[in-house]
């Protein structure tokens, strides 16, 4: 993220209008940054991190809680960020795709989806490597059947599981078990 | 989404008064179900109530050996509970076989419960639906009726409860403690849920303004027999279009105690105590367990496209009183 547009909260320039008085007074960490936004009762933490933040590596894809392109953690637990409502997040700590990376030095997950090519169109791959990281953190996951399960609520229509199976056991059995070396 | 104002309860009577204070209100803990509905516009609310700051987070062993579940305990933490797993397996294992990981991190025990019926026709505001518009008809009786109910059904609806949390509930007994401005009361989970009848808009006997402070579950957990079957049509993630959960409790070889709840047939979990009754006191190898399910199935009536749900519950209740008999079965 653009560490400016987090600090100063303001969002995209197109959001920068005025706060409207239904709106709800919203402080989260994103990404490790301090982010204090304004957001409508009925948005989404979804459209709040896309539309307010402008973090789009979070992507829409059903809106109904099916597909898991959306997943994202809050407090460290993988989530659907499209059936959360953003004002109830209000203290919450935010992890997206945007802050898996330490600078340019991906993280091990993201690492291992290049080197399985584990996705072809890219737009599940935020919300795979997001849910991926939850279930390490999880830590039920230790076979590939149960890899299969617990990584069942994220859909890749181009059909990349076998690759996705692949990158996430990798990652599982590896020594750092997914963090930063 | 229509527009709504949303508030804190900090306390329950806050939250009920605020309830009561809008003419369209709902309350919301994580929001799964209520979210979705309301972006559909299935669900309309001018006023939403956030209780998850109410105190009903914790996991409590009861002085009667009993346990207590908060009802804004998260699905995931019930399932990975060390004493849920433990002593009530049959309720750990249906959690997991039910929606997804990231769904079962955010759902809450009571929202659970209250989860609407996922029959396309209620969703899809362009049909006619007796639940989400009573009176306006049932499109599903003469559409596309797969997933819904054989038994319990009425003129008015075919829908089918979704959960499978609920069936192991039902099947364990337990109670759902509620607390109104008139004070608490404990719902037997058998009369919880309701059948619809000419009013299916009523999923439940919970009244308005009432919530749901925790599910109560008595010592007896059948830790040592149980099972829950899940059919459905993929593998991972998807609803049940049957399931079976199974508790016996067995000593010296002789059926004590017997319950089976059915799941994905009826408006709620289907129980049929006559049929339990077969079970108990007899000898582990002398039990019919063709007669137990066709009376558990009695009544049971297919529509045009969900006939085959009726051989597929008999074939799954047969099954998992296998499993749940287990071992001891074939000794």
């Amino acid at each position: 993220m653009d560490p400016s547009i987090a600090e100063d909260a303001k969002g995209p320039s197109w959001h920068r209008s005025s706060v409207s008085d239904t709106a709800h007074e919203l402080r989260m960490q994103v990404n490790g940054v301090a982010t204090h936004l304004h957001v409508e009762p009925w948005t989404s933490l979804l459209d709040a991190l896309r539309e307010n933040l402008g973090l789009t590596g979070t992507k829409r894809g059903c809106d109904h809680g099916q597909c898991g392109a959306c997943t994202v953690l809050v407090n460290g637990r993988r989530i659907n960020s499209c059936l959360a409502l953003a004002a109830l997040q209000d203290g919450a700590s935010v992890t997206t795709i945007e802050g898996l990376a330490q600078g340019d030095q991906l993280s091990p997950m993201q690492e291992a989806f290049i080197e399985a090519d584990a996705f072809q169109c890219g737009f599940c791959t935020p919300g795979q490597i997001c849910s991926a990281m939850g279930l390490l953190a999880e830590g039920r996951a230790k076979t590939q059947d149960e890899i299969r399960e617990q990584m069942s609520g994220n859909l890749c229509r181009c059909g990349a599981y076998t690759n996705i199976l692949a990158a996430v056991e990798k990652v599982l059995h590896s020594e750092g078990k997914g963090q930063h070396s | 989404m229509r527009p709504f104002t949303l508030e804190r309860a900090s306390d329950i009577s806050s939250a009920i008064e605020a309830f009561k204070a809008h003419q369209q209100s709902q309350f919301i803990g994580g929001g799964t179900n209520l979210v979705d509905l309301m972006r559909a516009n299935v669900v309309q609310a001018e006023h939403v109530v956030d209780i998850v700051g109410l105190p009903w987070h914790e996991i409590s062993e009861r002085e009667d050996g009993g346990v207590r579940i908060g009802s804004l305990v998260s699905n995931a933490d019930v399932a990975w509970n060390p004493l849920i797993e433990a002593r009530y397996p049959l309720l750990a294992k249906a959690i997991l076989a039910g929606a997804s990981p990231q769904l079962r991190n955010m759902a809450t025990t009571g929202g659970n419960l209250l989860q609407r019926t996922r029959c396309y026709y209620f969703y899809d505001t362009a049909t006619s639906c007796n639940k989400r518009n009573p009176g306006s008809g049932c499109a599903a009786k003469a559409g596309v009726n797969r997933i819904h109910a054989i038994l319990g059904a009425s003129e008015s609806c075919i829908a089918v409860h979704p959960s499978d949390m609920c069936v192991a509930l039902a099947a364990l007994e337990a109670e759902v403690r509620v607390v109104s401005d008139a004070g608490e009361r404990l719902i037997p989970f058998a009369d919880f849920h309701r059948l619809p009848g000419d009013s299916p808009e009523i999923d439940n006997n919970l009244q308005a303004g009432e919530l749901i402070t925790a599910v109560e579950l008595p010592k007896q957990g059948f830790a040592q027999h149980f099972s829950y079957i899940k059919i459905r049509d993929r593998q991972s993630y998807a609803f049940a279009l049957v399931s079976v959960a199974v508790g016996l409790h067995i000593e010296g070889g002789v059926i004590q105690k017997a319950r089976i709840a059915l799941g994905g047939v009826a408006h709620k979990p289907w129980r049929r105590p006559e049929a339990e009754a077969l079970l108990e006191n007899r000898s582990i190898q002398s039990i019919d367990a063709r007669a137990v399910a066709d009376l558990i199935l009695e009544g049971a009536q297919g529509l045009s496209f969900n006939e085959f749900k009726i051989p597929l519950a008999r074939r799954a209740i047969g099954r998992a009183l296998e499993e749940a008999l287990g071992q001891e079965a074939l000794s």
